[in-house]
């Protein structure tokens, strides 16, 4: 029994539908903390243009934005404004973390910087660099896009399995890992 | 040494007992008892003009080869009207680390107190509001002594992980 469909009609999943609105209208919360900023601030402007891939409306408010790039170190002082900002965006929401140092606290294996923020935060995409030339943030938006054209669901059910990637922690602090301090 | 700071350590010492004077690249470096560093910051500022507290700062000499004592405070001060240099040294050891706070001379020194302390954890008697400047009202350590880790304690990773549905 076929259905006659007409010529100006198209047919496609839903969940296909909202992933292709929501991929080509990301708005970027720039938490912009060191020089990965400056990078990031070139990519938005004129010669590299985020506008060719949608998401150039940079907000500095998190209500208003969906894609949360953290650019540069974040020290302990700041991680709980990071998750304070990380929690006022409404979903669906992403996050990318910026260049060496936000992903893995970079050169700064000091007291103070928190090595890395997906030991606290879930990340989705990671951009190697110190800092990454606006070529490699593209890039790394576009594999976003990608990513939430494959996954994305209307109700947002990619999301629930979502964690800190290295949530406290396989990684030992003063040699010590999790285990090791739980046994003791 | 120029001629004004060679009378003004002649006139400190002369004044004070158990100053002593040296001279490193043209500036004088005083060494000063711990029981007459108020009074010699009042005599050098009010007396001699050395009216501008240029910072005040510490090393912690732990590990530090033929040292003698733990810490050393700095005391930096600017003669305005000559730009002239003296630096003050009082040397403090464990466990009593406290000395007479500045901010009666100078109201830089408020916030400068506060950065040493906060980073060495010397106790500076009479200041009005000494707290942490920097650091995390709840940080429990002095990290710019040498016998604190350089990766710290731990306290960088003392945070809650945000799962997905938290948010």
């Amino acid at each position: 029994m076929a259905l006659e469909v007409p010529e100006n009609v198209l047919v496609t999943k839903l969940d296909a539908l909202a992933s292709w609105c929501r991929k080509n209208s990301l708005w970027p919360m720039p938490f912009a903390t060191a020089c990965c900023g400056i990078e990031l601030m070139a990519t938005g402007a004129s010669r590299h243009d985020l506008a060719r891939f949608g998401a150039e409306a940079m907000r500095f408010s998190p209500r208003q934005s969906d894609l949360m790039i953290v650019a540069g170190r974040v020290v302990m002082k700041m991680l709980p404004v990071l998750q304070r900002i990380w929690q006022q965006m409404g979903e669906p929401k992403w996050c990318m973390s910026m260049g060496a140092c936000a992903s893995t606290g970079g050169v700064f294996d000091t007291y103070a910087v928190v090595q890395g923020i997906d030991r606290f935060l879930p990340v989705d995409m990671y951009v190697p660099g110190c800092p990454p030339r606006p070529e490699q943030l593209l890039q790394a938006v576009i594999d976003l896009q990608d990513k939430i054209q494959r996954e994305g669901t209307v109700s947002g059910r990619e999301f629930e399995r979502r964690e800190p990637v290295r949530a406290l922690l396989q990684l030992p602090i003063l040699g010590q890992t999790p285990e090791m301090r739980a046994r003791r | 040494m120029s001629e004004l700071v060679k009378n003004v350590t002649a006139a400190l010492t002369a004044r004070f007992d158990g100053c002593t004077v040296s001279e490193f690249r043209g500036e004088a470096r005083v060494r000063v008892p711990r029981h007459h560093l108020l009074p010699v910051l009042q005599f050098l500022q009010q007396e001699q003009g050395f009216d501008l507290l240029v910072d005040i700062t510490c090393v912690d000499y732990l590990v530090y080869r033929d040292a003698t004592d733990r810490f050393g405070l700095v005391y930096l001060l600017c003669h305005t009207e000559s730009s002239q240099r003296v630096t003050i040294r009082v040397t403090l050891n464990e466990p009593d680390l406290h000395v007479p706070s500045a901010t009666p001379l100078w109201e830089a020194a408020n916030w400068l107190e506060r950065e040493v302390y906060d980073m060495f954890g010397i106790e500076f008697t009479g200041h009005p509001d000494l707290r942490r400047i920097l650091l995390p009202p709840e940080f429990a350590a002095f990290p710019l002594r040498k016998d604190y880790p350089l990766q710290g304690r731990g306290e960088r990773h003392n945070f809650v992980p945000l799962a997905r549905d938290a948010s």
